[in-house]
């Protein structure tokens, strides 16, 4: 039996970036309550919340060392198992690329050092100033990610130009590259849906806190309180505006995509939308729940044009309608699982904070962290799958994007090597987390080597103080 | 055409930029068990790189992106060519990564030597793969009509590469003692100091054998040395960048010393990259199929770009990495929260 080259390659591209693509929206997330949970020190000068922010940095941390060790696959990646891909796209493409370095990487790297062990050397508003940098070069790098994807799927702003050889992508206008119609609603998107999973994990501990662990009940109810109110503003944000949002971007500019999504076959008015379903791609047809009227009405066509009806380029069937139809359904519909859930806990919490008396409303607090990611992972699924059988919609096929030289053998032995270490890396990220949250916040004596009031505050005590090395060598 | 001139040196200074700061971060690991006799030594040794080793490798990340954007031929041919190598070295930054983030976040003594080891032997392949990939780019590869790279990893092992490999290595072990002399104290420190020598003669030696070797079996990146004389200049700031290395550490000038070794790394680059340009790709089948600085380029709008995109950002890039050296200056001290 002959393996399948593309097949392998792509089999590597989902494990890969599905994998990594757990942990920037974390970093994201997390790192925005990681400002607010600090934020909330220097207001307060409550020694809770700086107790929280190690607890949390340490986290971050950890979070972080994954998704840097995942994330520099991907650049590799590209022209490892897709070479073709990289000498068509390399004009456009690749700057976004080189641009993410300058602008996101290194604000990161550069940073992340104060913010993990800024806490005993920097004064609490310098280490908040040091974490916010981090924070924003991880926003920063999705800004680059998500310009360079959406040019994959609404391409504009390059010319193909055939001579000198091979075929490529040359890029005319760099706006018009980075601008392309879907950047805009995709970003958002995704931010809202990190920070979403941020207020989740946050939540989520708090609550476990509550639920489990005495020591801890009053941080977990503190970052409970903090939390929430995030969660619950995002998570309606995300299902009520930036979700369908991208899916009339989708419906305006990737049409195949569209029918993909809600396994549209025929192209019809009052076009239904399925709660769930099931596609059976061989005959062409798709059962489920449908309520009429309901994808013209949310995607704003009153025409949805058909699966079927799909025969001239950029305009082709699409190659996954049922992981896309699938992905997309368990998106929305744990998406919108998660707005009464959350309307139901602020509305125990408001009220007389009786959420923290019903324990199984507690664990469906703790739930929602995996749900979010899920949730963020399924999207991201919709948005590639639905793109196939292009990799730059309308411009380029999957098929012919892969790398001459690498044999199947050879993506068999670095998935397998991928495999394995992935399978390993998240066990241990697993029982770490774990260990951290069972151990949970330690008391600020056991961590501080100075009292807060003597570290350097502001830019410039930082900068004229002596180093600690130079005291010593004084004395 | 001056943009791809630019890029050339432009890109020659980010793997520059690489080598020397991540090249001590791999140094450091590399001495780590040799040096380092108990968790406390150990911490000590994690932590003076610990703030900044993760800054240190997104050079490596830029110098990806920057080959993709601006020579996206070269990018292509050179990763999917030297598969399996790139798939090592992907193993061993992943490893490099978790490991000093892992390490300390549980106190077992098995839990930590298992770390230890995986940070020893992460960097140490990490230099030595680096280095084999050198190598076998100064050998020149079996680029075909295609562009292509048709080459197995044992083809890729030719002795010369393995010769460059194992220097890289002892280059950087020199590079990482001399800072890590400037971060410690105590026994640590005295260890060290009595290691360098050691270091410098072994780098020194194979360094002169990779000279010789390259000259002798005629490696395409020495033709211009032959047919020009003024770009010995670059091989010759080695030597004296060498020299002022050994000189500062008579002195226990320790400081100077590591900028000597960072000028020396430069120059031995800059010295392989002069005699390779204007190939990034030397075909070892016919030279008319060598990929260069113009044939693998990106067009002028995107070699624009990308320019006023560095312009922009590299400022700022040196600004706080300079800021972030400087509030992490000084002797390295382990608390509770260091890794």
């Amino acid at each position: 039996m002959g393996l399948d080259a593309e097949l392998l390659a792509r089999l590597q591209f989902t494990l890969t970036i599905t994998y990594h693509f757990i942990f920037p929206p974390l970093s994201m997330g997390l790192g925005l309550m990681l400002l607010v949970i600090s934020g909330m020190y220097l207001r307060t000068k409550d020694p809770k919340w700086r107790r929280l922010s190690f607890f949390w940095v340490k986290i971050y941390g950890i979070v972080f060392a994954m998704g840097v060790a995942t994330g520099v696959v991907m650049e590799f990646e590209f022209g490892m198992n897709w070479a073709d891909y990289s000498r068509f796209v390399g004009n456009v493409f690749g700057s976004l690329l080189a641009a993410e370095g300058v602008f996101a990487f290194f604000l990161e790297g550069g940073f992340l050092g104060l913010m993990l062990f800024g806490g005993t050397r920097l004064g609490p508003r310098m280490w908040f100033g040091a974490s916010l940098m981090v924070v924003v070069g991880a926003h920063f790098s999705a800004l680059w990610i998500v310009m360079a994807n959406s040019w994959m799927q609404t391409p504009q702003g390059y010319q193909v130009q055939d001579l000198p050889l091979p075929t490529r992508a040359v890029m005319t206008d760099f706006w018009d590259v980075v601008f392309t119609p879907s950047f805009i609603p995709r970003i958002l998107h995704v931010f809202f849906a990190s920070w979403t999973a941020g207020a989740a994990f946050v939540a989520s501990v708090g609550a476990y806190y509550v639920l489990k662990k005495k020591d801890f009940a009053d941080l977990g109810r503190a970052a409970l309180a903090i939390a929430l109110p995030f969660f619950i503003l995002f998570a309606v944000a995300n299902a009520f505006v930036f979700g369908p949002e991208s899916a009339r971007n989708v419906a305006e500019f990737q049409p195949t995509k569209l029918a993909a999504m809600e396994g549209i076959w025929e192209t019809q008015q009052n076009a239904p939308a399925y709660a769930f379903g099931w596609v059976d791609t061989d005959a062409g047809t798709t059962t489920g729940l449908a309520i009429p009227g309901l994808l013209s009405f949310l995607s704003g066509q009153d025409t949805v044009e058909g699966i079927n009806s799909f025969d001239v380029p950029p305009d082709v069937p699409p190659s996954e309608v049922q992981l896309t139809f699938q992905s997309y359904h368990l998106m929305v519909g744990l998406g919108m699982a998660i707005v009464p859930f959350a309307l139901m806990a602020a509305g125990l919490w408001f009220w007389k904070r009786k959420l923290l008396e019903y324990r199984w409303a507690l664990w469906i607090v703790v739930s929602t962290v995996f749900v979010s990611l899920f949730v963020i992972t399924m999207g991201w699924w919709v948005a590639e799958f639905g793109r196939q059988p292009w990799v730059v919609y309308g411009l380029m096929f999957t098929a012919v994007a892969t790398s001459p030289v690498v044999s199947a053998e050879e993506i068999v032995v670095s998935l397998g090597g991928f495999v394995l270490i992935y399978v390993l890396l998240m066990a241990l990220f697993l029982y770490l987390l774990n260990a951290k949250i069972q151990h949970g916040p330690a008391p600020l004596e056991e961590l501080e080597t100075k009292p807060v009031e003597d570290l350097p505050d502001t830019l410039r005590s930082i900068f004229t103080a002596r180093g600690e090395g130079e005291e010593r060598m004084v004395r | 055409m001056i943009l791809n001139e630019i890029w050339f040196i432009l890109f020659i200074v980010i793997v520059g930029g690489y080598l020397i700061l991540d090249g001590f971060d791999m140094g450091v690991g590399i001495l780590h068990l040799l040096l380092a006799r108990n968790d406390t030594e150990r911490r000590t040794l994690l932590n003076s790189i610990g703030p900044v080793w993760d800054g240190n490798e997104v050079w490596l990340i830029l110098g990806g992106g920057v080959l993709f954007a601006v020579f996206p031929f070269a990018y292509a041919s050179l990763f999917s060519g030297f598969y399996i190598a790139f798939m090592l070295v992907l193993v061993v930054l992943i490893f490099r990564a978790v490991t000093l983030e892992f390490r300390s976040q549980r106190p077992g003594s098995t839990w930590r030597s298992i770390w230890d080891v995986s940070f020893f032997l992460s960097s140490a392949v990490l230099a030595l793969l680096l280095g084999v990939a050198f190598g076998a780019i100064l050998n020149g590869v079996p680029l075909d009509a295609r562009g292509e790279i048709e080459v197995n990893l044992f083809e890729l092992l030719t002795p010369y590469a393995l010769l460059i490999g194992v220097t890289t290595v002892a280059m950087l072990a020199m590079h990482g003692a001399i800072y890590l002399i400037m971060k410690t104290e105590g026994d640590i420190q005295a260890r060290t100091k009595r290691w360098l020598p050691y270091l410098m003669g072994g780098f020194v030696a194979l360094n002169t054998v990779g000279v010789i070797a390259a000259v002798a079996l005629g490696l395409p990146f020495t033709d211009r040395y032959l047919e020009q004389i003024w770009p010995v200049i670059f091989p010759a700031a080695a030597l004296v960048a060498m020299g002022a290395v050994w000189y500062f550490v008579q002195r226990a000038r320790y400081f100077l010393a590591f900028a000597a070794s960072s000028v020396m790394i430069l120059m031995l680059l800059v010295a392989g990259g002069i005699g390779m340009h204007p190939n990034l790709l030397v075909s070892s089948i016919d030279q008319a199929y060598n990929l260069t600085i113009y044939n693998a380029a990106s067009e002028d709008n995107t070699l624009t770009v990308a320019l006023v995109i560095a312009l922009i950002g590299m400022p700022f890039v040196l600004l706080y990495t300079i800021g972030v050296y400087y509030i992490f200056r000084g002797k390295v001290t382990v608390e509770p929260t260091s890794y």
